[in-house]
C-alpha cells in the first residue's frame, strides 16, 4: 500500500466513554496509520458521510454500553452507499451471542477487553489492506 | 510504654522519639540481608507514581504528629473517619446500581430490595435518558438495555408504585437538568408526600466530570450547566432540605485513566469550583457544604486507595475551613460513595473478578467509605446477569458481616506504610489542586483541556504497563488459559413488543395531558433560562419541577434547555 491505512475511530448510539477509543486511536497512529477520530454519538448517517469524505479503509466502532446493537444498521447503510468494501470492527463490551450476530451482519472483527496492541494494530492493518484490494477490484 | 515501636509491646501514650537504641545497626543488617536475597530490583511505583519501598519503619512515621495528622474519628483533621463511631456504629449503605427495561421492571427490583430489609436504592435510567431523549425519539433497539426507560411523571409513579417515597433514600443517576428528581417531586406532590420528606442524592450532578470524562451524561453547554447546577442547589436547599444536590465525581476521571492521586485532586478542585460558584450566588458555606457528597473509584491498588481516601478527608476539612470558612462540623465531613473498578476487571476467566471486587471493596471499607457499589463479575461481557448481581451483593454482606472488617475504626491507622503513603498521596493530590488553581480553577482548566490531557496520558501510560507486563493482569498478560467463553446467560432484553407497548403508552400519556398547561410550563421554563438567575421565578430547576407536574416529559425539558442554554458538546481530544 502506498498510502498508509486510513481508519475512522468513532462511537455511535448513546454512550460516551472514550478511554478505549482514545487509546486505540493512539496505537493506530503510532503504527503509522492515518486516524480520523470523532466524538461520541455519531448517527449512522454521520459515519457513512465521514467514511465517504475521508475515503477510509476501516471503521472502528467503540461500544461499551450496548450501542453495538446498531451495527447491523451501519453495515446496511454502508452497503447502500456503495461502501461495502470498508471493513468494520468493533471494540468494547460485546456479549458472545451478539458477537455471532454481528459477524453474520458482516462486522469483520470484535475486539474484546484484554485485546493487545499487537492484535489490534495487526488485524486492523490487515483488514485495511483487504479493504483496499477489494475496492480496487470493485 | 516501650521505646521500640518495632517490638511486640504496645506503643504507649508518649510519642516515639528517634533515634531508637539499636535501630541503625538492625536496619543495616536487614538492608544487607534484603539486598543479598533479592538481587537486582527496579524501582517499584504505585499508580500515582509514588515510589514504594520494601519496608516502612518508625523512620517513615514516628507518631509524633499524631494529633496534627490523625486525631480521633469525627474530629479534625478527619483522617481516621468522619464520624466518631464509623462502621462500628453504622455500616455503609449498599447502593447497587439498578435499572433496566420498563418502570415496572425497576419497581419489581426495588421492592425486592425493600423486602430484603433495604431502605435505599439507586435509579439507573436508560442511556437514551442520559442523552436527554424520550423513548419515542430514539432507535428502539437501544431502549432499556442499560437502564430503565423513565420519561414521564407516570413512569416515575410506576417506578415507586407501592413504595412510600417519604421513607426511602434514593440515589438518582440524574445528570443536569435533573429531570428525574423533577419527576420524583411531581410524584410526591401527586401523592401528598411533603418534599421535606424526600431524601437522597443527585448522582451525576457533576457536569464538569461529564464534560471532561464521562460524556454520556453531558447535556447542556458549560455556562448553561453552571447556571442549572446552582439553581438546583438553591432550590433543594430551600424546598427539599433532605436531598444532597451535589455529588462530586472522581470515579469518572479515574475510570477514564487518571491515577488515584490525579482523580482525587481533580475531584477536590471540582468541589472548590462548585463551592466558589455557590458563594458567588450568595449562598452560605455552612448551609451548602454539608450537602456536598463525593463518589470515587476503587482500583486494584489496595493500599494506595486506602491512602487516597484518608488523604482526601484530611485535605477536604482543611479546604472547607481555610478557603470557605466553614464552621459547622457537618461541613468538614468528606462523605463518599465508592464503586469498585470496572476497568480493572477482565473478560478472561470472569470468576477471577469476584476476587478483584473483594480486594477493591476491602480497600474502600478500610478507607472509610459511607456507601458502596460492588461490580458484578460479568460486566466485561454484558449487562450483569441476576446471578452475578447476587454475588456482588453477597460480597458486600460477607465483608460486612463475616470478615470482621468493621470491628476497628481506621484499622490501618498507625501503619508505618499507610501513614507515610497517606502523606505522600496528600502531597501529590495537593500538587494537582495547585495546578488547577493556577489554571484559574476547574471550570477554566476543563475548557482548556488540562484534565482531559492529564487523564489521556495516564491512561496510555497504564495501558503500556499492561502491554509490557510491568502491570500484571491475571488471565490477560499472565496465567492465561485457553477457555471457552463463559456460558452465562445475559440479562434478556425487554421484548420488542413489550417495549413497543411502553412507547405507545408514553405517546398516549402525551396525547391525554393538558396541552395548554404543558405549553405554558415550557414557556415559563424557557423564560427562566433567559432571565437573570437568583430569583425563584428564574430558577430553572424549580420551573422544571413545575413542568414535570404539568406533564412535561424528560425529553421535552432537556430539549427546551438545550435550545435556551446551549447543547453540551464535550471537548474531545485524541
Amino acid at each position: 500500500m502506498s498510502q498508509p491505512p486510513k481508519i475512522l475511530v468513532t462511537k455511535i448510539g448513546f454512550d460516551g466513554h472514550d478511554r478505549g477509543s482514545r487509546i486505540v486511536a493512539a496505537y493506530l497512529r503510532d503504527a503509522g496509520m492515518e486516524v480520523v477520530y470523532t466524538g461520541p454519538w455519531q448517527s449512522i448517517d454521520d459515519v457513512v458521510t465521514l467514511a465517504t469524505q475521508e475515503d477510509v479503509d476501516v471503521i472502528g466502532v467503540s461500544s461499551l454500553a450496548t450501542d453495538h446493537l446498531l451495527l447491523p444498521k451501519l453495515m446496511d447503510a454502508l452497503r447502500a452507499a456503495d461502501l461495502g468494501h470498508i471493513k468494520v470492527v468493533v471494540g468494547g463490551i460485546v456479549p458472545d451471542a451478539d458477537a455471532e450476530s454481528l459477524a453474520s451482519a458482516g462486522v469483520a472483527r470484535v475486539f474484546h477487553p484484554g485485546s493487545t496492541r499487537e492484535d489490534i494494530v495487526g488485524d486492523v492493518g490487515d483488514l485495511a489492506r483487504e479493504a483496499r484490494a477489494g475496492n480496487a477490484v470493485a | 510504654m516501650t521505646d521500640n515501636p518495632m517490638s511486640d509491646g504496645p506503643i504507649g501514650d508518649a510519642p516515639v522519639q528517634l533515634p531508637l537504641p539499636g535501630f541503625d545497626a538492625a536496619r543495616a543488617e536487614w538492608r544487607q540481608a534484603y539486598a543479598e536475597q533479592i538481587g537486582e530490583e527496579g524501582t517499584v511505583r504505585n499508580r500515582s507514581g509514588i515510589e514504594v519501598k520494601p519496608l516502612y519503619t518508625a523512620e517513615d512515621w514516628d507518631g509524633s504528629g499524631y494529633m496534627d495528622d490523625l486525631g480521633f474519628p469525627g474530629q479534625l483533621p478527619m483522617t481516621r473517619g468522619i464520624y466518631p463511631t464509623m462502621h462500628r456504629g453504622r455500616t455503609w449503605s449498599q447502593r447497587q446500581l439498578i435499572g433496566h427495561g420498563l418502570p415496572e421492571d425497576y419497581n419489581l427490583r426495588f421492592r425486592t430490595i425493600l423486602e430484603a430489609g433495604g431502605n435505599a436504592g439507586s435509579l439507573i435510567p436508560c442511556n437514551s435518558v442520559y442523552r436527554g431523549f424520550d423513548c419515542d425519539e430514539v432507535d428502539p433497539v437501544l431502549l432499556g438495555t442499560c437502564g430503565a426507560v423513565v420519561n414521564s411523571v407516570d413512569d416515575m409513579d410506576i417506578c415507586y408504585r407501592d413504595v412510600d417515597i417519604g421513607s426511602i433514600s434514593t440515589a438518582l443517576n440524574d445528570p443536569l437538568p435533573f429531570t428525574l428528581l423533577a419527576l420524583l417531586l411531581a410524584v410526591a406532590k401527586r401523592r401528598g408526600v411533603p418534599w421535606t420528606k424526600i431524601t437522597g442524592t443527585s448522582n451525576q450532578s457533576d457536569y464538569l466530570s461529564h464534560f471532561i470524562a464521562n460524556h454520556m451524561f453531558y447535556r447542556l453547554s458549560l455556562p448553561g450547566s453552571r447556571r442549572v447546577l446552582l439553581d438546583h442547589i438553591d432550590f433543594c436547599q430551600r424546598q427539599v432540605p433532605g436531598w444532597n444536590p451535589v455529588s462530586v465525581v472522581g470515579q469518572h476521571m479515574q475510570q477514564g485513566g487518571a491515577t488515584p492521586a490525579e482523580a482525587m485532586g481533580l475531584t477536590l478542585s471540582t468541589a472548590i469550583q462548585y463551592a466558589n460558584d455557590c458563594l458567588e450566588r450568595g449562598m452560605q458555606p455552612d448551609q451548602f457544604l454539608p450537602r456536598f457528597t463525593f463518589f470515587f473509584d476503587i482500583s486494584m491498588s489496595f493500599f494506595e486507595e486506602i491512602a487516597k481516601f484518608r488523604a482526601g478527608r484530611r485535605i477536604w476539612q482543611r479546604l472547607v475551613r481555610e478557603r470557605f470558612g466553614a464552621s459547622d462540623p457537618k461541613a468538614w465531613r468528606f462523605k463518599f460513595h465508592a464503586q469498585t473498578s470496572g476497568v480493572d476487571l477482565t473478560r478472561q476467566q470472569p470468576m477471577n473478578n469476584v476476587a478483584r471486587v473483594t480486594a477493591q471493596a476491602m480497600a474502600g471499607i478500610m478507607g472509610g467509605l459511607q456507601s458502596l457499589h460492588t461490580d458484578s463479575y460479568d460486566e466485561l461481557s454484558s449487562v450483569p446477569t441476576e446471578e452475578a448481581a447476587r454475588v456482588a451483593i453477597s460480597t458486600q454482606n460477607i465483608l460486612c458481616e463475616e470478615a470482621h472488617l468493621t470491628d476497628v475504626i481506621d484499622p490501618l491507622g498507625g501503619s508505618f506504610y499507610v501513614e507515610r503513603l497517606t502523606d505522600e498521596m496528600e502531597a501529590r493530590i495537593e500538587a494537582v489542586i495547585a495546578r488547577i488553581d493556577d489554571a484559574g480553577g476547574m471550570y477554566r482548566a476543563a475548557e482548556a483541556g488540562i484534565p482531559q490531557i492529564m487523564m489521556g496520558e495516564s491512561a496510555l501510560a497504564f495501558q503500556e504497563r499492561v502491554e509490557s507486563g510491568a502491570q500484571t493482569v491475571i488471565g490477560v498478560n499472565k496465567y492465561e488459559v485457553d477457555e471457552v467463553s463463559d456460558a452465562a446467560t445475559p440479562l434478556t432484553r425487554t421484548d420488542d413488543a413489550v417495549m413497543g407497548g411502553h412507547v405507545a403508552r408514553f405517546e398516549k400519556f402525551k396525547r391525554d395531558r393538558g396541552q395548554q398547561a404543558v405549553d405554558r410550563a415550557l414557556d415559563d421554563l424557557a423564560r427562566a433560562a433567559n432571565a437573570a438567575p437568583g430569583t425563584p421565578e428564574a430558577n430553572v430547576f424549580g420551573l422544571s419541577v413545575a413542568a414535570a407536574e404539568a406533564g412535561v416529559t424528560h425529553g421535552e425539558i432537556c430539549a427546551c434547555l438545550r435550545r435556551e442554554l446551549g447543547n453540551g458538546e464535550p471537548l474531545v481530544l485524541a
